[in-house]
Order: C-alpha cells, then structure tokens, then sequence
C-alpha cells in the first residue's frame, strides 16, 4: 500500500505544507524564546550566526523580575481578567437563558441589541468612555478594566451560549417544573449543568480575550502600578536605548504563557467557542 | 413548540396558594425581564451610552478639561479637507482587504491540510491556533524584533541566502512598513480562518466525496462543486466577522509602527487616539472614529441579515 508514490503525493499534499505553516505560525515564539536567553554580545552582534543560542543564560529573566514591576503587571492581569470572566459569564448566562429558552415580550429588540453590542468595534466607543471614566473618577484603577472589558465579554458569551441553552430539550425542563421546581431551580439544576461545555467554552474565551485586551488598558492605565502585562510590555520595556531586547522578550514570553497553559488544558473548549459563532448559527 | 409550556407553567408549583412574590416570579416575562436586566442595564450604561454620548461629542468642540462648544458638523468638514484623514482612510482600506485575501487563502488552504487524516493532528492544530490566542501586544513586539532595522533575522536570513545584499529598513520605510503590519496581521489571523473553516469541512459527508470520485470529478473539480458550496456559510461568516474586527484593530499596528513613518500605516483607530488622547481633542477624535460607522454599518447589517437567513 505505502509505495513511493503515495509517499510523495502525501508528502506534496500534507507533510510540506504543513511544515511550512507549522515554521511560520511558531517562528516568533522561538525567536522570543532564544532572543530571551542570549547574553547582550550575541543579541548585538552582526557577526554572529543569531539562529541559535550559543551560551545561554538567564540574565534577561533575572533583571525583569527584580528591575521592572512585572510581577505586579502579572497580577493585575490575572486578577482583572479573572473578575471580568465571572462577570461576563454571569451575566451572559443571565442573558442568553431567556433570549434562548423563553417568550417574553421584547425578546426580539434584545436580541438584536446583544448581536449589535457584539459587533461594535471598540474604536467607536473607548474616545466617548475615556471621558465617562474621568468623570467617574476612577482613572488608574483596575475598576476601570473592570467595568469596561465586560462590554467586550458579554455580548460574546450571550452570543455563544444561546447556541448551548437552545440544544437542551425542553421535555427536561418541563418535567423538573411539572415536580414542582420553580424557573430558577430549573435553570441552575437541569439547564446549566448540561451546558457546563458551553460555560467553559465562554469562560476560556473571555479569560483569553482579557487577557489580550490593549487599547482600554491603555487608556485607563497610566501609572505603573495599575497596568497589566501588555501595557507595561510595550509602553515601559521598550525603552530609549537600543539593548533591551532580551528583557522585552523575556517578558512578552512570560506573559504569553498563561494563556498558552490554560489554552493547552481546553483547547477543544476554546475551538467550540472560536467555532459556534461561525458554524453552529 | 408552544403547546405546553404555558399552561403547564402557569398555576405557582405550590398549590392553591394566592398571587404571591414566588408566583409572580415564576411568570415567563417577569422571570425573563428580571434575569435581563442587570446585564441589559450594563450593556445601555457602559455600550449604548457612550456610543450616542460620542456622536454627541463629535459635534463638539471638547477638549481634555474643557467644556465642549456645540460645533455641528465642523469637525466632519476639517477632516473631509484633510489629506491625513484621507490617507488614513486608503490605510485602513488596503490593510483590510489585503489581509482579508490573504488571510482567506491562507485559512483554506491550512483547513485542507489539517483536514487529511494524519496522527498528531489534534496537536498540529493546537498549535497552529497559537497565533491566535497568544496576547496581540506581546507577539507583536517580538515581530518588533523580528524586524529591527539593525539586527532583522529576516535582513540576515535573507543577506546570508544570497538574496539581497543589505538588509531592509522594514518598520521604517513608508512603503514597507504597511506590508509589514499586513503581514504581522495576517500571521496572527489566518489560524482563525484556518481552524473555523476546518470545523465546516468536517461536516461534509465523506459519501459526497465518494459520490463526486464515482462520477470521475477530480480533486480540483470535487473542490469547486463539494467542498465549496458546503463551507460557504461558514466562509461567508467567519470573513465578516473578520473584516468587522480587522477595521477595528488598533494595538497590532500601535505597537508595532504607531501610524508611522510619515502616517503610512495610520488606521482609523489609531489616528482617533491619536488626536483624541495624545492630543486631547476629543470631539475631533471622535469624529474619526465614527467615520468608520457607514462602511462598518453596511457591513454589520448585511452580516445580520446573513445570520436570520441561515
């Protein structure tokens, strides 16, 4: 069966592309990776060949963590983007469980409105919230990120687990009602634990989109203390002289990872989530 | 559908007991509406606000502490007579449909190949999805790096392979650096496209291949006539949604290039924030954020259409 020349159409159809889009989609990460062990005489030197790490060392790693506020910046990070997960998951459930699962007057303005929150670039909204945020006083906060990243994560998750909610059948519900449950105990007994994909599926994906969240951070986060990982990358560890390569990568790698380890734990979930809109609709 | 659930619902599940609280919340649409409400009133105070307060806005004035002075449409009329604003609608409309094309012909032809059998390709695809999900911001700096005027890998590797003699200025020169930024975009997009188009691939049914393959249609034939037709959903969506989201991206091309050399790579986003923040005029920045809504409006309402249709 495996003769040469099924070898070389397989080879032609799969393994060679593949590899390229495999070399191409990993290459800055192992670029960040060698960039971030070089000592400074390899990173600034023409001479060199820079496609390998000929004497590693952590020094890049050593002077982040103790001269710049990366810790710090991780922290915030993860706390904002945990808080803004369980709100945006929260009230997205609360959302979506009615637009999908019951009839009330007005179902239909609402749904539209949560589709057209959704697709509302945020360009056309963070000018107009700078200035609510300064007259709510809560410039350099992380209260700020806090109330503003659900905008982005809610109309998502709404969106994404409407498709969840629709797919449990009714027969379920009903006769947890007919034994006397009220709505609510219906909802978070029969409906919800079902949907524990969906909920995961909505929860990774807003915990990586907060995590990715630049342009409000920004804005909001002007001094050191407050600010998350992406904005102290760019604004702080981008300095005025030319040799702060190997620190910038360290960090950018750091920060990347974890989002890259809770990715690797549900893929599947992240996948369903990245698809439903697209596929399941 | 509507046969039982309302009768059923309807009498509180403790018998005999008047109207009370419980009964009153049990009702469908007093249940909905209080479920709604705390993430609706979110949605009108911190989405539907600021978005009528900005058109109020680009009718103004304003400046950072100042009080703004109603100007109708001045700003509109300054910016229609400004040659950045027009050079920044050409930026943003190239760096869209540029990286659209190329994202879609990148994203199928991944979704092809992953789609074959192979093992490992849970993992291939894992990985090729990580563009995607790793922070925008943090990746991009490595692609800073990665075309850093002195110490480029891509000058060396292409200096070194014989194929130019010195290494190129790629953030720096006006021209180069937009198709850096398509690039760079385009590198962190086609995963989506990819791993979106893959999902509507594999609901094709092999028996239509089989079918196709027994009437003699070749690959490139069964291509055009099976596995097209049945992604085009699928295709149709995944590129609006993608153009809706590349219109408004800011922090790949703020950190790489911010708008520059010379505005060559300024987009709307980052021309508003640009005079918005940096310089503080909020009425005129948000009169460049909001010269995107006709196009993006189009869009949105067609994408809408889409949806109820399918």
């Amino acid at each position: 069966m495996v003769g040469g020349r099924d070898f070389f159409a397989r080879l032609r159809r799969l393994y060679l592309p593949l590899a390229v889009f495999v070399v191409l989609g990993l290459f800055p990460f192992y670029w960040m990776l060698i960039t971030s062990i070089k000592p400074n005489r390899e990173l600034y030197s023409q001479k060199i060949m820079p496609l390998v790490v000929h004497q590693p060392t952590l020094k890049h790693y050593v002077d982040l963590l103790t001269e710049t506020n990366f810790l710090t910046w991780t922290y915030n990070t993860m706390l904002v983007a945990v808080v803004t997960t369980v709100i945006s998951v929260v009230l997205g459930t609360m959302i979506a469980y009615p637009l999908a699962r019951l009839r009330f007057p007005g179902a239909a303005v609402v749904a539209i409105g949560v589709a057209a929150t959704y697709l509302v670039p945020q360009p056309l909204l963070f000018i107009p919230m700078a200035d609510i945020i300064n007259r709510l006083e809560l410039g350099n906060t992380l209260t700020a990120v806090m109330l503003t990243y659900p905008t982005l994560l809610i109309p998502f998750s709404a969106w994404l687990l409407m498709g969840y909610f629709k797919s449990v059948p009714r027969e379920l519900e009903e006769a947890a009602r007919i034994d006397g449950a009220s709505r609510w105990q219906a909802m978070t007994r029969i409906v919800l634990p079902l949907c524990t994909p969906g909920l995961l599926s909505a929860g990774i994906f807003a915990f990586t989109l907060a995590q990715n969240e630049f342009l409000y951070a920004l804005i909001f986060l002007a001094k050191s203390e407050v600010r998350t990982v992406p904005i102290g990358v760019v604004t702080e560890l981008i300095r005025g002289d030319v040799f702060y390569w190997g620190q910038l990568m360290a960090g950018a790698l750091l920060g990347s990872i974890p989002v890259a380890v809770i990715y690797s734990f549900f893929v599947d979930y992240y996948v369903a989530g990245l698809t439903a809109g697209a596929v399941k609709s | 559908m509507a046969v039982g659930p309302a009768s059923i619902a309807r009498p509180a599940p403790v018998a005999g007991r008047p109207a009370t609280m419980r009964g009153l919340i049990e009702r469908e649409g007093v249940f909905s509406w209080l479920m709604l409400a705390p993430g609706v009133l979110f949605l009108l105070a911190f989405v539907a606000y600021p978005f009528f307060y900005g058109i109020f806005l680009s009718l103004e004035d304003r400046r950072v502490a100042s009080e703004g002075v109603f100007v109708g449409l001045a700003n509109f009329r300054t910016l229609a007579n400004d040659a950045v604003f027009w050079q920044v609608v050409r930026n943003t409309f190239m760096y869209v449909c540029v990286t659209t094309i190329l994202k879609l012909a990148g994203g199928l032809a991944m979704a092809l190949v992953i789609n074959q059998q192979f093992r490992g390709r849970n993992l291939a695809r894992a990985f090729l999805l990580l563009p995607f999900i790793v922070p925008t911001a943090l990746s991009t700096v490595a692609w800073m790096w990665i075309l850093d005027p002195t110490f480029s890998v891509v000058n060396w590797l292409l200096v070194h392979g014989g194929i130019i003699s010195s290494g190129y200025s790629w953030l720096g020169n006006a021209s180069l650096a937009m198709w850096s930024l398509i690039v760079v975009n385009t590198w962190r997009g086609t995963p989506f496209y990819g791993i979106t188009l893959l999902a509507g691939l594999q609901t094709i049914s092999p028996d239509l291949y089989e079918a196709a393959a027994i009437d003699g249609a070749s690959t490139t034939q069964r291509f055009l006539w099976v596995t097209l037709p049945v992604i085009k959903p699928v295709l149709i969506i995944v590129t609006m949604f993608s153009v809706i989201f590349t219109f408004g991206d800011f922090q790949l091309i703020y950190a790489l290039t911010h708008g520059g050399p010379a505005n060559a790579t300024h987009v709307f986003s980052t021309l508003a924030f640009d005079i918005g923040m940096s310089a503080g005029q909020l009425g005129m920045g948000a009169a460049v954020a909001l010269s995107i809504l006709p196009a993006l409006a189009a869009l949105i309402v067609v994408l809408t259409i889409y949806l109820r249709r399918e």
